[in-house]
């Protein structure tokens, strides 16, 4: 292995990285903080990368495209909370029955109406193409924009929940759910605002993870696969853990994409059982 | 006779009228199931099998000699263990006669052995194409009227080596049956004429190439991509996104319909790539164009040419239909009349190429050399050279060809010498 082909592959596995915590910090919020199990997470990403392609296809505007899948993963997540988990609240078996059901219905809708082809988004021109980059010459631009969309994502949801009022009241609802109700906080409403964020996260992770690799049915389990190993091995909950275990997760693919393919499947699951073994709380995550 | 006792004879009539009136009933009625992949990787290959089905069956109106077909289709995921269940569910729950699938090699490979356990039940190929499935261990109650993915690939390492003056060549492909069994029929030819081969497997269903990308050798002149679908839109996208410029050997499933007609930068890298198997997009052949036209006819929403998937169903229903006429539908006696003949079957397949099947039945046809032109409406394969009447021994005797084994992850292998 030659020292330009270690780096690549570091590359590779951090950009992948990215893609999967701006995926799966919507999953932590919602399974983390929320304490509500979403399988259909996967289908979130789906809903945000289909609708997107349609406005993408309509208006030729990758922006305008990011925009539309947050807006109708968000949407379709605030319905999901109302009319369906928002009164399961605590039951762990029946949110994840109704969710993988959810999520079994909603993919072949999608399969009904947008049919079985691979759809992928082409990113502005600006995005598209190789930068120069010290070592290894060049590297695809679009990978070095997902590290930069999701430190945003990082910092946003940090400040978002330790700078602000909702913050607050999300974090106080995750310790004392009775409580928070009792001073008078409207804590179903804080419910669906928290779990319309994660679902916007989910549809942001739909275009761009759309836009980086082709997406279509069966992507949804892949993703909500990734997401649950994620959270599992960064610990439930933390954004800082999200972000350890996605690096983890991605560092896990591409290397063992480059060392040995035929087996780089089961290494993500390897590091999970590991993890499970010895801290199963996740590596940030705090015993409960 | 007791209340009791006239119920229990209730019962017993009940139940013999039933068992009587089964076989009779399958006599007026022929039952043909199918299994295509209309979920996962290659749904859309899948979609169009579907296609190539239903214009076999309404060419003879869904009737033989005044007996009904009645089709049940059923979907796999391109995995072996759910192509297996749904075979299962299709001749234990729905009582087919027929089976016409799979789509993809491992499936193939499982159904083949499945249909070994039958009596008087057969299975004829969907559109899979790994070699062993006929090659090695093959079964009698399963018939492939469709060419294999060995087959398909004959004559192009030699085409490689000396008419493109390419040495040394990078194989990325998918890690199962079907690509293994296209990488061989390329070997075959291209390791014998003097050229060196480094392969990059990955699993099927990968859609970060990038670690592959790293690792294409720098002296490599070109490459061979034997993925479809996903990965295949996947890889290019990716390649070119790299500013990847090696010139692309496609695999036989590669230079479909399904990836062509897909917007994008990887349109670029397709334009002229090189491929080889049964079916072009342009061929000067009469029946080809009456068959394509009637396929655009009766399917305005479906792909611009039929698909390889799509020519392979058709030819196989198309080739049950043909020995049910001439057996007059009769499936009695395990199906021995109609089993011998499909044995003996010889016919056009729409590109206008002779199928027969040889002892193994596996079909001999022929295969085309195609290249890929951009014509007004998006790129096209066109065929410009035909290899008349490939075996699946590639034209080598019993011997020569037991000696190269079968195919697999290493096997063969001529890598360069670093």
């Amino acid at each position: 292995m030659t020292f330009e082909m270690f780096v690549t592959v570091m590359m590779n596995g951090l950009t992948l990285g990215a893609l999967y915590f701006i995926v799966a910090s919507g999953f932590s919020l919602i399974f983390g903080l929320m304490r509500t199990v979403n399988m259909a997470h996967g289908t979130l990403y789906l809903i945000g990368a289909y609708l997107g392609y349609s406005v993408y296809d309509l208006t030729e505007n990758w922006y305008y495209a990011i925009a539309a899948g947050m807006t109708a993963a968000a949407v379709f997540g605030a319905i999901m909370q109302v009319t369906l988990l928002g009164w399961m609240q605590g039951q762990e078996l029946r949110q994840a029955l109704v969710t993988i059901g959810l999520s079994i219905i909603v993919a072949d809708q999608l399969l009904a109406h947008y049919g079985g082809l691979s759809l992928q988004f082409f990113p502005p021109d600006a995005l598209f193409g190789a930068t120069a980059f010290p070592i290894i010459e060049r590297y695809p631009t679009f990978r070095l924009f997902q590290i930069g969309a999701a430190v945003a994502v990082g910092v946003a949801l940090w400040l978002i929940l330790n700078r602000t009022k909702l913050g607050l009241m999300i974090r106080a609802g995750v310790d004392d759910r009775e409580m928070l109700a009792a001073m008078g906080v409207r804590v179903s409403l804080v419910a669906v605002v928290v779990f319309a964020l994660g679902a916007a996260l989910a549809g942001l992770g739909g275009v761009i993870g759309g836009s980086a690799q082709p997406f279509s049915q069966g992507t949804d389990v892949r993703f909500l696969l990734t997401s649950l190993v994620v959270v599992i091995v960064g610990g439930m909950g933390s954004i800082g853990g999200t972000a350890i275990g996605a690096i983890i997760v991605g560092m896990a693919e591409q290397w063992g994409q480059a060392l040995f393919p035929t087996y780089s499947v089961i290494v993500t699951f390897v590091i999970m059982a590991a993890v499970l073994a010895v801290r199963p709380q996740g590596i940030m995550g705090r015993p409960s | 006779m007791s209340k009791r006792n006239r119920k229990v004879a209730a019962i017993v009539t009940v139940a013999a009228a039933a068992v009587f009136a089964g076989p009779a009933h399958a006599q007026e009625e022929i039952r043909l199931g199918s299994i295509a992949t209309l979920e996962g990787p290659f749904a859309s290959g899948g979609q169009d099998g579907h296609r190539g089905i239903t214009l076999a069956l309404e060419e003879v109106n869904y009737e033989i000699n005044g007996k009904k077909i009645v089709w049940t289709a059923e979907s796999s995921n391109a995995q072996a263990d759910v192509a297996l269940a749904r075979a299962r569910k299709l001749i234990e729950q729905d009582q087919v006669d027929i089976i016409v699938g799979p789509l993809s090699g491992a499936e193939g490979i499982a159904l083949r052995d499945y249909s070994r356990t039958l009596t008087g039940k057969t299975i004829v190929n969907g559109s899979s194409a790994a070699s062993d499935t006929t090659l090695r261990d093959p079964s009698p109650n399963f018939f492939r009227f469709s060419t294999e993915g060995a087959q398909w690939m004959a004559g192009l390492g030699n085409y490689v080596f000396q008419e493109m003056g390419v040495e040394h060549v990078a194989v990325i492909a998918n890690d199962y049956a079907f690509p293994y069994a296209q990488v061989f029929g390329f070997m075959v030819d291209y390791c014998r004429a003097g050229g060196k081969v480094t392969k990059l497997w990955s699993p099927l269903g990968t859609t970060d190439y990038s670690s592959v990308i790293t690792r294409i050798p720098r002296d490599a002149g070109a490459l061979l991509v034997i993925k479809g679908g996903t990965d295949a839109l996947a890889f290019l996208t990716q390649y070119a996104q790299t500013g990847g410029e090696l010139p692309i050997i496609g695999g036989s499933i590669m230079a479909d319909q399904t990836l062509m007609s897909a917007r994008g930068p990887h349109q670029r890298l397709m334009e002229g790539m090189i491929s080889a198997g049964p079916i072009a997009d342009i061929h000067d052949d009469p029946m080809w164009q009456e068959w394509v036209e009637r396929y655009r006819e009766r399917f305005p929403d479906g792909l611009q040419s039929p698909s390889i998937h799509g020519f392979n169903y058709y030819t196989n229903t198309k080739a049950i239909l043909l020995a049910l006429q001439e057996v007059g539908g009769d499936l009695s006696d395990n199906q021995q009349k109609f089993q011998q003949a499909l044995a003996n079957l010889e016919f056009k397949n729409p590109m206008g190429a002779t199928v027969k099947l040889d002892e193994n039945r596996q079909a001999i046809s022929d295969i085309f050399f195609t290249r890929i032109v951009k014509t007004d409406d998006g790129l096209r394969t066109e065929s410009f050279g035909r290899a008349d009447g490939v075996d699946q021994r590639l034209g080598l005797s019993p011997e020569e060809f037991e000696k190269l084994g079968s195919p697999s992850r290493d096997n063969p292998s001529c890598p360069p010498v670093s």
